[in-house]
């Protein structure tokens, strides 16, 4: 286990007392098998214990610590010191407003995922002793991916869209809508196409692919955009050349 | 909350039907073109012979839709990338590009009823 210093530059900013946010450097001594989170965490313990930041599990599985590295999206939990220089630099997740120092107001997002409606909508209800809804390996396959989705947020701090479209419903919340939609289980794609298929749904994305690239939990929020577009122009024909074949 | 779906399907179908063609046409005939230029032509793709598919009315309809599908993809492209870099006009951008893709259809329409 050897031991490294290295210079932590954190982004500071108060809205309710800061005019602008500033950077504040502090001397960590790292072990070189920490992760970026650990950094901030001894930071908090032993340095400065008004550093606000978000982080729960360490282990890549709640979504919470994602911060921007050295102007890359990540979850700091997952960013392995070893693989940075001695000075690293952590700012809060780009394209959301700051709440204090690297936590971000996330309720835009909170916001666009629940419009997609990203929980099962049964096709058919059945009472409980009808039994289970059976699901092929197959059919758990068109999907399996997409549900790997821990809502870290990072795919909307990569997104140039995102940035440059504030309405734009974003990669994750296209993703989850994605993957109800292609469960055999699932009857409400047509509610889910009601807010996707929108301008300011899929439509937006410009297939730039930095999602997919930053994802930590290797979703391909990109892939379930380009197939909801496919499926959305399918509809779009369908509903225009052949009116009269109602599902 | 009801918004109504969005038209985009009818520029995105032609935009993505030119990616397509783009990523596996643009490449083969990239090939073939440095093939010939180090002077090797199959016999398959002689200059009669490709005279041939451009002279008959099939062959102009088809080398006419990969034209136009490639030059639409490629203007949008452009435009879509200038505006993730941040270009903000949008407007301008998307005259510009759709000029120069309507000029290259219709030079292409030209030069193709040129053959025969």
């Amino acid at each position: 286990m050897s031991e490294r210093q290295i210079q932590l530059e954190v982004l500071r900013y108060n809205p309710e007392t800061d005019s602008a946010p500033r950077f504040q450097t502090y001397e960590v001594p790292c072990l070189n098998e920490w992760v970026v989170l650990d950094a901030l965490n001894y930071v908090k313990d032993h340095l400065d214990p008004t550093v606000s930041y978000r982080w729960s599990c360490h282990m890549a599985v709640c979504g919470s610590c994602g911060m921007m590295v050295n102007g890359e999206p990540k979850l700091a939990c997952k960013a392995f010191i070893h693989e940075y220089g001695d000075q690293i630099r952590v700012e809060p997740l780009a394209n959301f407003p700051i709440e204090r120092d690297l936590v971000t107001v996330v309720d835009d997002f909170i916001g666009k995922l629940a419009s997609v409606k990203p929980y099962l909508i049964p096709k058919e209800d059945k009472p409980v002793s009808a039994g289970e809804y059976k699901q092929s390996p197959a059919e758990l396959k068109t999907f399996k991916q997409y549900t790997l989705c821990i809502n870290c947020m990072l795919c909307y701090a990569a997104c140039p869209q995102y940035g440059l479209v504030p309405d734009f419903i974003g990669p994750a919340a296209i993703s989850l809508a994605h993957r109800y939609n292609q469960d055999s289980r699932d009857g409400g794609r047509e509610q889910r196409q009601e807010v996707i298929a929108s301008h300011d749904g899929v439509w937006e994305c410009s297939f730039v692919g930095a999602c997919s690239e930053v994802c930590p939990k290797h979703v391909d929020p990109a892939s379930a955009l380009q197939q909801v577009k496919v499926a959305s122009t399918i509809d779009w024909y369908k509903e225009h050349l052949m009116p009269w074949m109602k599902k | 909350m009801t918004v109504a779906k969005s038209n985009k399907p009818i520029v995105w179908g032609p935009f993505a039907a030119g990616g397509t063609i783009t990523a596996f046409v643009t490449p083969v005939l990239v090939l073939l073109t440095l093939f010939a230029a180090l002077g090797f032509v199959p016999s398959l793709l002689t200059y009669e012979n490709l005279h041939a598919i451009a002279a008959n009315w099939l062959g102009k309809l088809v080398i006419f839709g990969f034209i136009l599908l490639s030059l639409w993809h490629a203007a949008h492209r452009l435009r879509v990338t200038l505006h993730d870099f941040g270009i903000r006009a949008d407007t301008w951008v998307a005259i510009a590009v759709y000029f120069i893709a309507s000029l290259g259809t219709v030079a292409t329409i030209f030069y193709l009823l040129r053959i025969s």
